[in-house]
């Protein structure tokens, strides 16, 4: 392993042009499955639970319908013309194509075609906050006056496996903007990665596999505090500025303890901790926690969101509030509406809606 | 004969070390061994480790811990015996310097669990039962645990947290010792809660396996450098024995007979009773393992052992202190590094440098590495010379 060199301002992202968030929207399917369920049929009801709950997408809907969703959401509150996208990119790690882009039908179906460009990203659960920071690019240089970048997934977990508890449904979907437009600036990003082979799921496997502990300290925890602290050190800030932090949540517990390690409160993660009651959403996870905050921010307030990918890597976001937000919370559905919306189902309904019965 | 004393000791701390690789792993430890030894120069090396082959795909592990550790050229094999790997080591360092062929022999005890996870790493440790017989047919070596667990259970009638004793008392002492993988006193309660793994073994039955090297220059009395800083321990005897390999080849579940040969064969060669020991370093892999090794090793009449884990006699201040530095079950089973553990924790104590873990006045201490359930039993008595 190499050491990396020591970190200073300039290796944080900046671009030249003020840039910042013009609307964001989340979406949640309806249907969720206990993690007691899982226990039920796994571990004859033994265990602790890494959450209460977490959410399944119907038997009609996949990362496509479901960004769509949110992009819909995205683009009410931006109250933009469709056609001044000059990006609509999708990060999942299930997306519904090996080859055919999800991210075209996205466009599509929001009326942003065909002057923009379109692609699918991967990179575990950090593609959408990927997709994010070329969009600051994008728009940063002038090249696009607005871009957008969703995170969504239907995570895919094998059944019996300690992931099945979590593997959750949902996103969100951010558009960029010039600063002076944005409900939120985003000041400045940072992104550590290194090749730490944590999770993966090679091509034709249905379900990921992961290296067990190997995923807590030396991938999550390691990329998350170097992320985190290389950005606050180069933005000479630190926890006490914030009023809120998202972190990447797989589980409930290391959301947690990396908020504790980095000195955040419980208050402050509080409200984009969502994963107790949705699950992880992977790609989508840091993203739909950050419009947690946004629902309830109030101008002036600064973020601080790091995400993380497996194989690996994190990357943070410097975040504040204009009082831009106020006037667009109520143009969409908020987070906390689609989780209260919600439809118990059992495993076998969760089998079902998941198609992990094998018919022939 | 002249005595043969550990002139230098050193230890990583066991734990989950994802990052360091097993030849550093090793290097880390014999760098501290030779340093405390004020600069001893090895001629030979001895290697304890049990699943390099199967977890690092690594063999040849003299050479190669050898050449990382800037000592290419001595003479430097591995030796196996399972998680008695350690024990048997030592044992070939001593049988080394005590034939005068050697003058400073290392040995280092090293385990690197992490390169691979679950069901691989269980079925690396597999490997050291009867692998026709037992592994193919689905036992682990929890599995073997347990199987002797339950007829000792029901020989003897013992109530569901008979052994807590064993967990509790190591969980206390890890507590003090900073190179222990878990360092955090337990109470009754946890060990009563806990999960079984492979009934009647629960978690707290069973050791943690843990990355990790421990290592030890071992000399003739006369060859220490003039000036040398610590108080001398040497080793007054020592013996390895074996058992079936196989549990089904037994006469007798209950009765460790190679613990019993070795320890017998060790106080005999130390011209000393077991009386006059002041503690105990036992191989709890497993706590059932504890209780037959105190019986075998004549601590305990047969079916009465794990009575001392619950009347307090293994404690600290007990009778017969056991696992005074956490054991393997908090300090962590560092695979074919635990008996190499073991002589330098014993030395620690020895040497009064244990810390808050301290026994008083010991002279004595007693270290006994097990592969598998004791098939092998190495033996070691380590004395604080006057």
């Amino acid at each position: 392993m190499t050491t990396p060199k020591p970190q200073t301002s300039s290796t944080l992202l900046r671009p030249n042009k003020p840039v910042g968030i013009i609307g964001y929207g989340a979406y949640v399917p309806r249907y969720r499955l206990p993690a007691k369920e899982v226990a039920r049929v796994w571990t004859g009801g033994k265990g602790g639970l890494p959450i209460k709950e977490k959410a399944v997408p119907g038997l009609d809907e996949d990362v496509i319908t479901m960004s769509i969703e949110a992009a819909r959401n995205a683009m009410a509150r931006a109250q933009i013309d469709p056609v001044e996208l000059r990006a609509v990119w999708v990060g999942s790690e299930s997306h519904p194509y090996a080859v055919k882009p999800t991210s075209t039908l996205v466009a599509e179906a929001i009326g942003a075609v065909p002057n923009t460009q379109a692609a699918d990203w991967e990179f575990a659960c950090k593609a959408g906050t990927e997709a994010l920071v070329a969009a600051m690019g994008l728009v940063g240089s002038g090249m696009a006056h607005y871009a957008m970048a969703v995170g969504m997934d239907t995570a895919q977990g094998k059944p019996g496996d300690a992931l099945e508890y979590t593997a959750g449904a949902g996103g969100a979907a951010y558009i960029v903007g010039p600063a002076e437009e944005s409900l939120a600036t985003i000041n400045a990003s940072y992104s550590y990665v290194t090749d730490t082979p944590d999770f993966w799921r090679r091509e034709y496997q249905r379900y990921p596999e992961h290296g067990m502990r190997f995923t807590g300290e030396p991938a999550y925890f390691k990329h998350i505090t170097e992320a985190a602290t290389a950005l606050m050190q180069a933005a000479g800030t630190g926890p006490g500025d914030y009023q809120w932090a998202v972190f990447h949540q797989p589980n409930t517990k290391f959301p947690q303890r990396v908020a504790g390690q980095l000195g955040f409160s419980m208050d402050q993660i509080a409200p984009g901790l969502l994963v107790p009651v949705i699950g992880n959403t992977y790609a989508g996870a840091a993203m739909i926690g950050l419009t947690g905050v946004l629902d309830v921010a109030k101008s002036g307030d600064r973020i601080l969101m790091v995400s993380f990918g497996s194989g690996a890597g994190s990357d943070a976001f410097d975040i504040t509030v204009t009082d831009k937000l106020a006037e667009r919370h109520g143009r969409a559905t908020s987070t906390q509406e689609y989780i209260a919306r919600r439809t118990e189902i059992d495993y076998a309904a969760y089998v079902r809606f998941r198609g992990k019965l094998q018919m022939k | 004969m002249t005595d043969i004393v550990i002139a230098g000791i050193g230890q990583t701390e066991a734990g989950e070390h994802w990052g360091i690789s097993l030849r550093e792993l090793a290097y880390k430890a014999i760098k501290t061994a030779v340093d405390d030894s004020g600069g001893l120069k090895p001629q030979a090396l001895f290697v304890g480790n049990m699943l390099s082959l199967n977890l690092s795909n690594q063999a040849h592990l003299g050479a190669l811990v050898a050449d990382y550790a800037g000592l290419t050229g001595i003479e430097a094999v591995t030796v196996e015996a399972a998680g008695a790997s350690g024990g048997a080591a030592l044992r070939q360092g001593y049988i080394a310097i005590a034939s005068g062929m050697v003058d400073v022999a290392l040995v280092v005890g090293v385990e690197k669990f992490t390169d691979k996870v679950g069901p691989d790493v269980e079925a690396a440790v597999s490997t050291s039962t009867d692998s026709d017989y037992e592994a193919m047919q689905g036992m682990t070596t929890t599995a073997q645990a347990a199987l002797i667990m339950r007829r000792y259970m029901h020989e003897y009638n013992l109530p569901a947290d008979g052994f807590s004793g064993f967990a509790v008392t190591a969980h206390a002492n890890g507590a003090g010792n900073p190179f222990a993988m878990y360092r955090k006193a337990i109470k009754p309660e946890i060990y009563a809660r806990a999960e079984m793994i492979s009934e009647p073994v629960n978690l707290f039955d069973a050791a943690p396996n843990a990355d990790g090297a421990a290592a030890v220059i071992l000399t003739r009395r006369e060859l220490l450098p003039k000036d040398f800083p610590h108080p001398l321990v040497r080793i007054a005897g020592g013996s390895n024995s074996s058992d079936t390999l196989a549990l089904h080849d037994r006469q007798d579940l209950l009765v460790f007979q190679s613990v019993q040969t070795a320890t017998h064969q060790a106080l005999k060669k130390a011209n000393i009773s077991l009386e006059q020991i002041d503690f105990f370093e036992y191989h709890d892999a497993f706590s059932i393992y504890a209780a037959l090794s105190l019986e075998a090793a004549g601590f305990a009449e047969r079916g009465q052992g794990w009575k001392l884990a619950a009347d307090g006699s293994i404690t600290l201040k007990g009778r017969i202190p056991c696992a005074t530095m956490g054991g393997l079950k908090a300090r962590g089973f560092t695979g074919g590094a635990t008996g190499v553990y073991q002589a330098v924790e014993a030395a620690l104590q020895l040497r009064g440098s244990a810390g808050p873990n301290q026994i008083k006045s010991a002279r004595y201490g007693l270290i006994q590495s097990l592969g598998g359930p004791a098939s092998t039993a190495v033996c070691h008595i380590l004395e604080k010379m006057a």
